[in-house]
C-alpha cells in the first residue's frame, strides 16, 4: 500500500481576529493538527485601539479542504471574519522581501540593473553587497530573487503576502 | 464597590451561573480556590479519587441533566489527567467548564514545580480556553466560558486561572459583569431550506431519518418534536450511538442504531434511501463505512449547528446550519402549513421488513454459559420500568449495550462515542448519580475498561452514590480480540485479561457489594439483588469467553457488506482495510 497524494489549489484567505493572547497559535494550531498547509503566514494590528488583528494566510488544498478549513477558522472563537479572497473575485496581493546581493564587477553592475528593471530599492549598499527592498506579487519576487541566485545572492527575508479586494467593498 | 480576591470572585461567578455541583481534586495551585469553597457550602464539591475521574464525572452529569458540568483541578498533573476527559468532551460535544490552577504568572515558563502548559495541551481539545492573568478578568471569562460551553455545539471550556490570580484582589460586582457577545452561534434555520427539506422529505419513496446526538444536545423538546416529524412523515428513524434515545426505541419506525454495529435494517435502509434527512449527527467514519459506497442514490439533507460539519465527509445537496430542534419544529409548522400528507411507503415499509426478518442482532442460545447479549438483554427487561441511567465503557460490552438495550427517553444514555475512552463509565455514572440522585445508574462495563478507572470506586463509596457497575466479564479487551481475530488470523497479541483481581472482594474492599454469576438460569435474580441493594454494587458477570459482536461492518467496507455472522469471517484483510481506525 501506498499513501495517496491530492491535487491542491492555492488559495488566499483574510481573517479578522481579536488581537488577543493565544489567537495566532489557536489558527496555525488548527492547522497542524488537522493537517492543513500553511504556505505563508502575516499578521499584524489593524485598529487604532489595537483590539482587532488581520492574520493573511496563504494555502493549499482541493476544493472541499479549503471549504472545510474555512469552516474550521470560522468555528475558533476569536475569530470573527474568513474571506477567501481566490473565491471572491479581483483582487491584489502584495509581498515585500529583503534581498542581500554581493560581488564586484559586472555583476554587481547587473544587479543593478535588473534591480531598477524590477523596481527594487536599494536600502543598503556597501562596496561589494547591496540589500535591495521589492514589493510585489509573489510570482515577481520569485523571478527577482532567482535572477539574484546567479548574481551572488547571500539571503533573502520575505514578509509573505497580504491581500484585499479590489473595488470599495470591504472584504 | 468592595474587594474580592480571585478566587471569591470564581466562586461567585460560579454561583452566578447557577453551578450547584463540582467534580475536582485540590493541590497546591488551587489551594486558595479550594478554602474559598470550604466557605461555600451551597457548593458541592465531589471529590474524587483521579481527575481524569473528575473530568468524565463531570460529563456525566452534564449529558443526564443537560446542564454543564463543572471541574477544578489543580496545575500540571492535575490538569494533563483531566485532559483525556476534556478531549472526550470535545469529541461528543458535551458542555463542560473545567478550572485549572496555574503556577504564579511571573513563574509561567520557568519550567516551576507543577508547572505544564494547560492552555498550550488543551488548545485543540477544548472549543475555547483562558489564562487569567488578572482578577479583574475573571468574572466576565466565567461568564463567557459558560456561554461558550452550553451555547451552540456544545463543548469543554478551560479556565486557566495562576495562583497569584487567586489570591490579588480587585473591585467586583457580580451585577456589573459585562459579557462579550462575541459568540452567536446559529439559531434558527433558513426557511427556503427549511421549505425544501420539507418538500423532500413529503415527496420521498424511501425517506430515512439519520439522527444524532445534537438531538440529545438541543434538549428534551429536540426529542419531542423528531417523534411529531416522524410521525407526520412515517419515515423510518436510526441514529448514531450518541443519539440513542431522541426516538423511542418502542416505535414501530425505529430501526435501530446504524454504523459499524448497527442492524442490518438501517444500513441497507440508509444504503438504498433516496432521502436521506440527517439531524444533528455528523458522517462519523463508523457511520459512513466506505465513503464512496455510502447511500449512493439519496439526496442528502443535513441539519447542523455547526457548519464544520457539513461536507466535511460526505457531500450534501441540501446544507442547514441551525439549531436542530429549532430546525425540526420549523418543518413541522411547513408541514402543517402546507397541509401536507405522508407519501405512501408501503412498498418501502415491506422492503425494510424484509431487511428486518434477517435478525441481525440473533445469537447463539447457550443454556451452560451466559451470553453476553443475554445479559444485556435481561438487564434491560429487569430494569427498564426504572427507566435506568445506563453508562458504559468502551468495547464489545459498548455495543452489546447499544444494541440490546433499549432507550425511549433522551440524557439515559451516557457513552464515549467519538473518542472511545476505555474507563469512562464508573466516573460517568457517578456523574449521572449526583444530578440524578433518585435515577438508577447503571455502568455496563468490560473487564478490562472498568480497571481504567477503578479507583473511583472510593468516590461512590464517600458520597453513598448507588452506582451499579455491570461487568461483562469475559476475560479479554474482546474488541481487539475480535479485530485480531477478523483481521490478524486470531494472533490475539496482547488482548488477554491477565491477573484479574477478584471482583467481588474488590468490591467488599471498597464497602461496596459484589455480586457474582455465571449461570443463565441464576442471572435473572441476581440482577433483582443488584437492583435492590441500597447503595453501590459491583456485579461480575461471567460471560462466554470469544463471542463476537455481530452485525459488523469491517473497516473498509461497504453498508451493503455487513458481516452477520462469524463463519462469513475470513480472518484475513488487505493492508487498505488493516490502515484504516
Amino acid at each position: 500500500m501506498h499513501i495517496k497524494q491530492e491535487i491542491a489549489e492555492r488559495h488566499v484567505l483574510t481573517l479578522t481576529v481579536d488581537n488577543e493572547a493565544g489567537t495566532l497559535a489557536r489558527i496555525a494550531g488548527m492547522f497542524t493538527s488537522r493537517g492543513y498547509n500553511i504556505d505563508s503566514l502575516t499578521v499584524a494590528d489593524i485598529t487604532e485601539d489595537h483590539s482587532v488583528s488581520r492574520i493573511t494566510i496563504v494555502t493549499k488544498g482541493p476544493p472541499e479542504v479549503i471549504d472545510q478549513i474555512i469552516a474550521q477558522c470560522e468555528r475558533l472563537i476569536p475569530v470573527h471574519k474568513v474571506t477567501d479572497l481566490t473565491d471572491a473575485g479581483p483582487h491584489v496581493e502584495r509581498e515585500l522581501a529583503l534581498v542581500k546581493v554581493s560581488g564586484a564587477g559586472d555583476k554587481r553592475v547587473e544587479a543593478m540593473r535588473l534591480a531598477d528593471i524590477y523596481r527594487a530599492r536599494v536600502i543598503d549598499a556597501t562596496v561589494s553587497s547591496f540589500i535591495f527592498e521589492i514589493t510585489g506579487g509573489p510570482d515577481k519576487i520569485d523571478t527577482f530573487v532567482q535572477l539574484m541566485r546567479e548574481l551572488g545572492l547571500v539571503e533573502v527575508g520575505r514578509t509573505g503576502i497580504v491581500g484585499l479586494m479590489r473595488g470599495a467593498e470591504a472584504s | 464597590m468592595a474587594e474580592k480576591s480571585g478566587a471569591e470572585i470564581l466562586i461567585d461567578s460560579l454561583l452566578a451561573q447557577g453551578v450547584d455541583t463540582v467534580f475536582g481534586y485540590p493541590g497546591g495551585a488551587v489551594l486558595p480556590i479550594y478554602d474559598t469553597l470550604f466557605q461555600h457550602p451551597k457548593i458541592r464539591h465531589v471529590l474524587v479519587r483521579h481527575e481524569a475521574g473528575a473530568a468524565h464525572a463531570a460529563e456525566g452529569y452534564a449529558r443526564s441533566t443537560g446542564k454543564p458540568g463543572v471541574v477544578l483541578v489543580t496545575s500540571g498533573p492535575g490538569a494533563t489527567n483531566a485532559v483525556t476527559g476534556i478531549a472526550d468532551a470535545f469529541l461528543d460535544s458535551i458542555p463542560m467548564v473545567v478550572i485549572t490552577g496555574q503556577v504564579a504568572t511571573n513563574l509561567i515558563g520557568s519550567d516551576a514545580f507543577q508547572e505544564a502548559d494547560t492552555i498550550g495541551i488543551t488548545r485543540h481539545c477544548t472549543k475555547h480556553n483562558y489564562l487569567v492573568k488578572d482578577p479583574s478578568e475573571l468574572a466576565a471569562v466565567v461568564t463567557e466560558a459558560f456561554h461558550i460551553a452550553t451555547q451552540g455545539r456544545p463543548g469543554p471550556v478551560v479556565i486557566d486561572i495562576p495562583k497569584n490570580v487567586q489570591v490579588a484582589s480587585t473591585e467586583y460586582d457580580r451585577h456589573g459583569t459585562n459579557s462579550s457577545k462575541r459568540y452567536a452561534p446559529a439559531g434558527d434555520a433558513d426557511f427556503a431550506a427549511i421549505t425544501k427539506a420539507v418538500e423532500l422529505l413529503a415527496t420521498a419513496k424511501s425517506p430515512i431519518l439519520y439522527t444524532g446526538g445534537g438531538i440529545i444536545n438541543a434538549g428534551p423538546d429536540a426529542s419531542k418534536a423528531l417523534r411529531e416529524l416522524a410521525a407526520l412523515s412515517g419515515a423510518p428513524v436510526t441514529s448514531t450511538l450518541m443519539g440513542l434515545g431522541a426516538f423511542p426505541a418502542e416505535s414501530d419506525q425505529w430501526l435501530g442504531m446504524l454504523g459499524m454495529h448497527g442492524t442490518y435494517e438501517a444500513n441497507m435502509a440508509m444504503n438504498q434511501c433516496d432521502v436521506m434527512l440527517c439531524l444533528g449527527a455528523r458522517f462519523d467514519d463508523r457511520v459512513t463505512g466506505r465513503l464512496d459506497a455510502f447511500s449512493p442514490n439519496s439526496i442528502k439533507v443535513h441539519v447542523d449547528i455547526d457548519r464544520s460539519s457539513i461536507n466535511k465527509t460526505v457531500h450534501v445537496d441540501l446544507p442547514i446550519v441551525a439549531d436542530v430542534g429549532k430546525a425540526i419544529r420549523q418543518m413541522i409548522s411547513v408541514w402543517n402549513s402546507r397541509k401536507l400528507q405522508a407519501a405512501k411507503l408501503d412498498e418501502w415499509w415491506s422492503r425494510i421488513k424484509g431487511w428486518r426478518s434477517v435478525g441481525s442482532l440473533n445469537y447463539p442460545e447457550n443454556k451452560s454459559e451466559i451470553m453476553p447479549q443475554f445479559a444485556i438483554e435481561r438487564l434491560y427487561a429487569l430494569t427498564k420500568d426504572k427507566a435506568p441511567i445506563i453508562t458504559t465503557e468502551v468495547g464489545q460490552h459498548q455495543m452489546w449495550a447499544a444494541q440490546h438495550f433499549h432507550f425511549d427517553e433522551p440524557n439515559k444514555w451516557l457513552t464515549s462515542g467519538g473518542l472511545g475512552t476505555m474507563g469512562y463509565g464508573l466516573p460517568a455514572a457517578i456523574g449521572a448519580q449526583m444530578g440524578n440522585p433518585d435515577a438508577l445508574v447503571i455502568d455496563i462495563a468490560g473487564e478490562a475498561s472498568i480497571q481504567m478507572n477503578i479507583q473511583e470506586m472510593g468516590t461512590a463509596s464517600q458520597y453513598r452514590l448507588p452506582v451499579k457497575v455491570f461487568i461483562l466479564n469475559n476475560e479479554w479487551m474482546g474488541m481487539v480480540r475480535q479485530w485480531q481475530q477478523l483481521t490478524y488470523e486470531s494472533r490475539y497479541s496482547n488482548s488477554y485479561s491477565d491477573s484479574l483481581p477478584d471482583f467481588v472482594a474488590l468490591a467488599e474492599a471498597y464497602g461496596w457489594k459484589g455480586i457474582r454469576c455465571d449461570d443463565p438460569a441464576k442471572l435473572d435474580d441476581a440482577i433483582a439483588e443488584m437492583i435492590a441493594y441500597d447503595g453501590p454494587v459491583m456485579f461480575d458477570c461471567r460471560v462466554t469467553k470469544e463471542a463476537n459482536c455481530f452485525p459488523m461492518i469491517p473497516s473498509g467496507a461497504a453498508h451493503t457488506e455487513m458481516i452477520l455472522h462469524s463463519d462469513e469471517v475470513s480472518g484475513t484483510m488487505d493492508d487498505e482495510a488493516k490502515a484504516l481506525v
